[in-house]
């Protein structure tokens, strides 16, 4: 097992900069995600430190061991492809034993650590079939059987369960957490779907135009946003942002103007913002209807999902918001509402897209820092 | 209606590809008097297997047949591994001038053969191996462009990451060519194969320019031979063509499963 350290890595394809100066230090035994829209840059990163790309600058540390030249089969990583990339023409076993047989390793062990990951992945039936003989999910299991043969200190997984169906993606994501628990080696997965990241890891980093936007466990990203990009990205509906003026400010709290309303927002101490343009942002199940709101506005859709309904309201200032009720609230399309922003629950972003530090209460604060797993955020 | 059409369309086709050579084994089974009959006889009255043993003791065609064994198998061996390996360089790596390469490769397939009849001759004259076999096998070590670029598409038909999880599991170059694409183009490498020993086994220009003594000769321009200047022996000709078309046709029928198999199956997703 071992920590991960990137330190300054730029990647270009010709005049493309796709990564633009990644730094991350990935704890040893972590399961770490790299979160993102497409284009991201999170797949380049992962064949980065795969060794399938060289890097136009910066360093890759594994240990104390500096990888950034060494060729792939040497970093002692293995990877998990999206597409499996199992080798066609080969066995399950043999597609299991090929990366052990090329290093030489005595015939005995090859076939006990075959047997073992076969068992560990429940296909040790299948061991005498070809890939095409197998199910999407069947193929997906030989692919982590493959790289955990190798008993690598680091695994890569590139989105290795978006090519299932969805029921069996949910089978698979709770296997893949079983097995890092079991293992307990250092587990790199790249996706572009927050749920993923969000129940699989102990740290995400969330990377938009080939940089990392934050890095931190999956609530502190959720309840602390360090920007307006991760605070519109982490959640689903996304929070609802709402243009405001700042008013007055002191070291623990920021008074802001929005719609004709004055919001005093608490916060965990900050600097003085220089220009009164803001971003009031807040999570639509955090938006509350009620007669005294500070808000108003007209339902346009209402969405009743059973359980709860999403309201899409447009609100009488400009702009719209999204609000998540309970599901037997009565609300309809066209209805008049006003809306109650709890002041606890906002977030501010200063004109650049930065988040002001917020002010958690203790149960929150706890849920954030309290964790099952080894990880340690740089 | 279309079924009939179809079908009936097929077995026509068929009936004209399957008609020349039906008409060559019954002329060698056929007597002097029967071949120049007229008007033609079609089915021989006594039909006379003995002219397939009997024209094959006119000439030595033990040693013709050596000699085009050793021709067909060599070179062709030599053809798939060179076209393939040549292959896999211009569909797998990255190197400067990969592309020009490439074309002018492509482009050396507009050269005919009549053009480089004569160079080519002076080069092996040069070398020392005029009435050798080796003009006859040695080219085919150096890879055909046809081929290559045969070869070079079904390889990138292979997606990149089956390369990249190899090279992760520790595989270089060579193991790369050796253990993974090799085996997966198969098909392509059958249908080189089979092409290249089609060519080399009815190659005739080639053998007749390079081959003076007739104890180096291969199994065409033996049946050349009964192509006398005054005399042509038809019956001859016939038999040994039709001993000629067998070893392509067994060839075809145990290959055309490969040819037709699509080896890569479904190891990737779907």
């Amino acid at each position: 097992m071992a920590e991960l350290r990137v330190t300054g890595l730029w990647k270009a394809f010709g005049a493309v900069e796709v990564l633009k100066g990644i730094d991350l230090h990935l704890p040893d035994g972590a399961f770490v995600s790299f979160l993102g829209p497409s284009g991201c840059g999170k797949s380049t990163l992962l064949r980065c430190i795969a060794g399938l790309e060289d890097l136009t600058e910066g360093a890759i540390h594994m240990g104390d061991r500096d990888i950034t030249q060494l060729p792939s089969a040497r970093r002692d990583i293995a990877m998990v492809f999206q597409n499996y990339a199992l080798y066609p023409h080969m066995t399950v076993r043999k597609n299991m034993a090929f990366g052990l047989a090329l290093n030489g390793m005595p015939r005995a062990e090859i076939d006990r650590r075959v047997a073992l990951a076969a068992e560990t992945l429940r296909i040790a039936d299948l061991l005498d079939r070809k890939p095409r003989q197998l199910s999407g999910g069947q193929r997906q299991r030989v692919a982590i059987g493959r790289a955990i043969t190798r008993q690598p200190q680091l695994f890569l997984l590139d989105e290795p369960l978006s090519n299932l169906d969805a029921s069996l993606r949910v089978t698979m994501r709770a296997e893949l957490a079983a097995l890092h628990d079991r293992l307990g080696v250092t587990m790199v997965y790249v996706t572009h779907d927050q749920v993923e990241a969000m129940t699989l890891s102990d740290l995400v980093v969330v990377l938009d135009k080939g940089r990392v936007a934050q890095v931190g466990r999956p609530l502190e990203l959720f309840h602390r946003p360090a920007n307006l990009f991760v605070a519109g990205f982490i959640g689903s509906p996304q929070m609802n942002l709402l243009p405001a003026s700042v008013i007055r400010q002191s070291a623990d709290d920021i008074t802001l103007a929005l719609h004709g309303a004055t919001l005093t927002i608490p916060t965990a101490g900050h600097d003085p913002i220089a220009a009164p343009a803001v971003t009031l942002g807040i999570r639509p199940d955090r938006l509350e209807i009620a007669p005294d709101g500070d808000l108003s506005g007209t339902i346009r859709l209402a969405e009743r999902l059973g359980t709860e309904n999403h309201l899409h309201i447009d609100l009488e200032g400009g702009g719209s918001v999204t609000c998540i009720t309970d599901g037997t609230h009565p609300a309809r399309a066209r209805d008049r509402v006003r809306l109650r922003i709890p002041p606890a629950d906002a977030h501010v972003f200063d004109g650049r897209g930065n988040a002001l530090p917020r002010r958690l209460d203790p149960a929150t604060q706890a849920l954030i820092t309290d964790t099952n797993r080894p990880a340690d955020p740089a | 209606m279309a079924r009939t059409f179809t079908y009936g369309a097929l077995i026509f086709l068929s009936a004209l590809f399957v008609a020349p050579f039906l008409w060559t084994l019954l002329t060698a089974v056929k007597t002097e008097a029967e071949l120049v009959a007229w008007p033609p006889v079609f089915w021989p009255e006594d039909w006379r297997w003995e002219n397939f043993a009997t024209s094959w003791a006119e000439q030595p065609f033990g040693t013709y047949l050596q000699n085009s064994m050793t021709v067909v198998v060599l070179s062709t061996i030599g053809q798939v591994f060179s076209s393939s390996l040549v292959a896999f360089g211009f569909a797998r790596f990255r190197f400067p001038g990969r592309d020009p390469i490439f074309v002018l490769l492509l482009a050396t397939m507009m050269i005919p053969w009549d053009v480089k009849m004569i160079p080519l001759y002076m080069e092996f004259n040069f070398l020392g191996w005029i009435n050798t076999l080796k003009p006859l096998i040695v080219p085919a070590w150096f890879g055909e462009a046809f081929f290559i670029f045969l070869l070079r598409q079904y390889i990138m038909t292979v997606p990149m990451e089956i390369d990249e999880a190899a090279r992760m599991d520790g595989a270089n170059p060579w193991q790369l060519y050796w253990r993974i694409h090799l085996p997966l183009m198969l098909p392509g490498l059958v249908l080189v194969g089979t092409f290249h020993f089609m060519n080399a086994w009815n190659d005739y220009l080639g053998p007749l320019i390079f081959l003076n003594d007739q104890t180096k000769y291969t199994l065409p321009l033996g049946l050349g031979l009964f192509q006398g200047r005054h005399d042509v022996d038809n019956i001859a000709i016939a038999a040994i063509t039709v001993i000629l078309c067998l070893p392509p046709l067994v060839l075809f029928f145990f290959v055309q499963r490969y040819i037709m198999d699509n080896a890569l199956g479904s190891s990737v997703k779907g």
